[in-house]
């Protein structure tokens, strides 16, 4: 345990950091952000599964995420659920739609795979505009109800009126996710996906069932997309069909590839940088979303690996340095 | 019957473009392996340089849009150059975000420049015909056989020239081409010129007929994308065949069946093709 | 008889790529197919694995059918291959690579992965013994945590090699294991190859270079145009008119 605390004490320093920030009484606006960023990442951990690991270019994450969050929307509306049995409902039914959906589209590979997910986003992008029934159409899903209360043994209760109360929730899913995907990356199982990922011909001449496996990963990922959404819904209280939109498939790709791809802190990165830089960036004012687009191209030529794999290569680069230094002064000593 | 012959015309009209848009995104993809998110942009982009050459400088209609075309070459070749070339050797996704990161960057400077809101370009053959008692106006006709014409001149500039063979045969096998001796950089920026130079006309020729704004291109780049896949990636035939196709199938299927959801059914139609043929229709081996 | 291929054929439209070959592999052989090129070698070993399937004829392991089975599934019973172009997990490292070539044999999944259990705990233990074990026995035991894009061409064709053996299969076949190296890694691979055979495994080669073949195999089966042609001893072999004529035109073999 004692070792365990030593190599991974900065991490724990990052958990305590989030626990205790919303001590310092941050703004309304940050809260929001935070809360944002901490659902941005589930999203993005999800879709590093199937597409980071897996090498299966999804296309459809934003439309899963917004499967999860009508779900966990029209649950608590129309069907008077409560949002603790509506969101792992929702996060369920995403993986089902994603078994189903899987079936046809993973028999395909590469482009093939990633034009065809795209082809159902924009169809759950057309539904969620025209069945006004079920989703109230182009006027959206208003008034969706905060979670119930946690009742308390002693202090009363847990309300999700208070934007902590929310962050708390949300890292607590955060976490979740993140533990399910430690688990599941460093395991004979992740080898599997990342065999795939890096070989599929390979893959299947050692014996494993590639299909089975991608339909896995996907519907893993697309689980959490749903989750992501769910707790959207939550946060938002009201939803637009544009939730379901491929730019958000477009921005959880940024936030992964920015972040780090096949990495886990790589997507919280991400998710917590991008938007924190796009927020900075209307202080520009009309020209934001240029200048971003240009970050954006310049940052992948010359990060390609991401933020993660930058800093990681400078990690390597000074490891590398003070390594040789130190040679060089045995080499010296012993000369 | 006038409603079908009318929905035809439009069918083959709205084809024609699809057909321009989906020609260059093949044609990128074969030479450089690179799905072209950014191209229904371009294509947005030639609109609005069309518009702004005849409404600013009161050029007339034909001029406006070769030189739309000439100045939408340029670009494309520029932007290969400082955007996709120093990704070349980076994987498809890296040039995805860099496409991304492309559309961005037009959508947002056209609406800095020329606001949110949508412009019409006056209609420079406003009359109308009369074709086997339905009425069709002139421009939409103009579009079909602008787009038969380009097409046919985009076929013998492959076929005969000798720029066009070394496209080809890039195409075909880019480290094969890199060793004869084929400037495999140059082949590329011409592609990527000419993909851009296709799609401005293809929207400088509908312009007259719909109005544009700044997302005009994102659905339509989606619709390229989906005739691109189904053609099989990289086939030109497939390209041309699949966009009338699905141009037709658009339109019968609003005028019959129902406008909201006429898109699902192009889209749903994808997803179940390729579940019987993972490579698409005129696709060939694995991808 | 370990495997055994009936009047397999393939054709490719009107092209007789495999036409109507029978063999045989008898356990704890070396059979050796040789042919000159394009006679159809490597479309029979896609045939056999899985990769492709036959236009007509059938593929028995341990009697039973295995004709046309999906090439995981081939590997499942006990088949593994290794590729022409040395084919590695190019992206990780020699211990992942040669983990995952034993993952056939471990069922750990993803509630298991999840939930840590006891199946997971003891396949994890296991894989890292084997797989430590089999590092030493290619002569990678110093490489084991070297990504496989450092290690050299020879290595590399041993990593492959070490994938495919990872799982303990019942019979190995190698698509021309020494292509592209010089005589002294060529030896090399040799020894690798027989110290394999000794252990238990029966291997079933492609090769070019007779000279190797001629020392290694216990059987050579001769291709031409996808049609057998020969099967003998090696000394049988190179006394063969028809496969002196055929395959080198003339001049003699070894």
């Amino acid at each position: 345990m004692h070792e365990y605390l030593r190599k991974k004490w900065f991490y724990f320093l990052l958990l305590l950091l989030a626990l205790v920030f919303p001590l310092f009484g941050p703004s309304r606006l940050i809260f929001t952000m935070l809360i944002l960023s901490g659902i941005w990442s589930i999203a993005t951990l999800g879709l590093n599964l199937i597409l980071g690991y897996t090498g299966q270019a999804s296309l459809a994450h934003g439309a899963f995420f917004g499967i999860g969050a009508y779900a966990v929307g029209i649950m608590t509306t129309r069907l008077g659920l409560s949002f603790w049995i509506a969101l792992p409902l929702a996060s369920f039914l995403c993986a089902a739609i994603g078994f189903l959906i899987g079936l046809p589209t993973l028999r395909t590979k590469g482009a093939y795979f990633a034009i065809s997910t795209l082809a159902f986003g924009i169809i759950v992008f057309i539904i969620a505009g025209n069945w006004s029934d079920l989703t109230g159409g182009h006027m959206g899903l208003p008034a969706i109800p905060r979670p119930n209360p946690i009742p308390l043994p002693l202090a009363g209760e847990i309300s999700f009126t208070s934007p902590a109360a929310r962050y708390y929730l949300v890292l607590f899913f955060l976490l979740l996710t993140l533990w399910v995907m430690h688990r599941v990356v460093f395991s004979l199982q992740g080898y599997s996906f990342m065999a795939i990922r890096n070989n599929e011909n390979l893959a299947e001449a050692v014996g494993i069932n590639t299909f089975r496996n991608k339909l896995l990963s996907f519907m893993v990922a697309n689980f959490f997309a749903g989750l992501a959404g769910g707790l959207y819904a939550m946060q938002l209280g009201a939803l637009s069909p544009f939730i379901t939109h491929h730019v958000l498939t477009f921005n959880l790709i940024i936030y992964l590839i920015l972040g780090g791809v096949a990495t886990l802190a790589g997507p919280i990165i991400g998710a917590i940088t991008v938007p924190f830089i796009v927020d900075a960036l209307f202080a520009i004012g009309p020209y934001r979303m240029v200048i971003f687009g240009v970050l954006l191209i310049v940052s992948i030529i010359y990060f390609p690996r991401g933020l993660m794999g930058g800093l990681t290569s400078l990690w390597n680069r000074t490891a590398d340095y003070y390594r040789h230094r130190k040679d060089g002064v045995r080499h010296a000593a012993e000369s | 019957m006038e409603l079908f012959f009318q929905q035809t015309i439009n069918g083959i009209m709205l084809g024609s473009t699809y057909v321009l848009v989906a020609l260059g995104v093949t044609m990128i993809y074969g030479i450089m392996r690179l799905p072209s998110f950014a191209h229904g942009h371009f294509y947005m982009l030639g609109a609005y340089i069309t518009f702004f050459l005849i409404t600013l400088y009161n050029f007339s209609y034909w001029p406006a849009l070769i030189l739309s075309m000439v100045v939408l070459f340029f670009i494309g070749g520029l932007v290969e150059r400082i955007v996709f070339r120093p990704l070349r050797e980076q994987s498809q996704i890296s040039n995805f975000i860099a496409a991304i990161g492309i559309l961005l960057f037009i959508e947002h400077m056209v609406t800095v420049i020329w606001g949110p809101h949508s412009h019409r370009i006056p209609n420079p053959y406003p009359e109308h015909i009369y074709l086997f008692g339905a009425s069709v106006s002139q421009q939409r006709l103009i579009v079909i056989l602008a787009a038969v014409v380009l097409i046919a001149l985009l076929q013998l500039f492959i076929k005969k020239t000798v720029i066009g063979f070394t496209m080809e045969a890039t195409a075909q096998d880019r480290e094969g081409a890199a060793l004869v001796g084929i400037n495999v950089n140059r082949v590329s920026s011409l592609t990527f010129s000419i993909a851009c130079a296709l799609a401005a006309a293809a929207a400088s020729l509908v312009a007259p007929i719909f109005v544009i704004v700044p997302g005009m291109g994102s659905l339509l780049v989606m619709k390229a994308m989906v005739i691109f896949i189904l053609g099989g990636l990289g086939s030109i035939p497939g390209a041309i065949i699949g966009g009338y196709i699905l141009g037709l199938i658009e339109a019968l299927g609003g005028g019959y069946i129902s406008s909201e959801y006429k898109d699902v059914f192009a889209f749903g139609a994808l997803i179940l093709i390729l579940a019987i043929k993972p490579t698409g229709i005129f696709g060939k081996g694995a991808a | 008889m370990l495997l055994k291929v009936e009047a397999l054929s393939k054709h490719f439209g009107g092209l007789k790529a495999v036409d109507g070959v029978d063999f045989h592999v008898n356990q704890g052989e070396i059979v050796a197919i040789i042919g000159p090129n394009g006679s159809g070698k490597s479309t029979l070993f896609n045939l056999i694995s899985g990769t492709l399937r036959p236009t007509t004829g059938k593929v028995l392991f341990q009697g039973d059918e295995i004709t046309a089975h999906k090439p995981y599934r081939v590997a499942a019973l006990g088949i593994k291959r290794t590729f022409q172009t040395t084919t590695l997990f190019d992206q990780l490292r020699v211990v992942d690579n040669l983990a995952i070539g034993r993952r056939v044999n471990t069922k750990t999944g993803f509630w298991d992965a999840l939930f840590r259990t006891a199946r997971w705990r003891r396949e994890r233990d296991e894989t890292v013994g084997k797989v430590l074990e089999l590092s030493g026995i290619i002569g990678l035991g110093d490489k084991f945590f070297d990504f496989v894009t450092t290690l050299s061409q020879e290595a590399q064709k041993r990593l492959a090699i070490g994938i495919a053996l990872a799982s303990e299969p019942g019979l190995l076949l190698l698509d021309e294991p020494t292509a592209g190296i010089n005589m002294e890694e060529t030896a090399e691979i040799i020894e690798l190859i027989r110290k394999v055979r000794e252990a238990g495994t029966t291997i079933c080669l492609i090769e070019h270079k007779m000279r190797m073949v001629m020392g290694l195999a216990d059987r050579i089966i001769v291709l031409n145009y996808g049609r057998k042609i020969a099967e003998g001893t090696p000394q049988e072999i190179s006394g063969n008119q028809v496969v002196i004529e055929a395959y080198l035109g003339g001049k003699s073999i070894a």
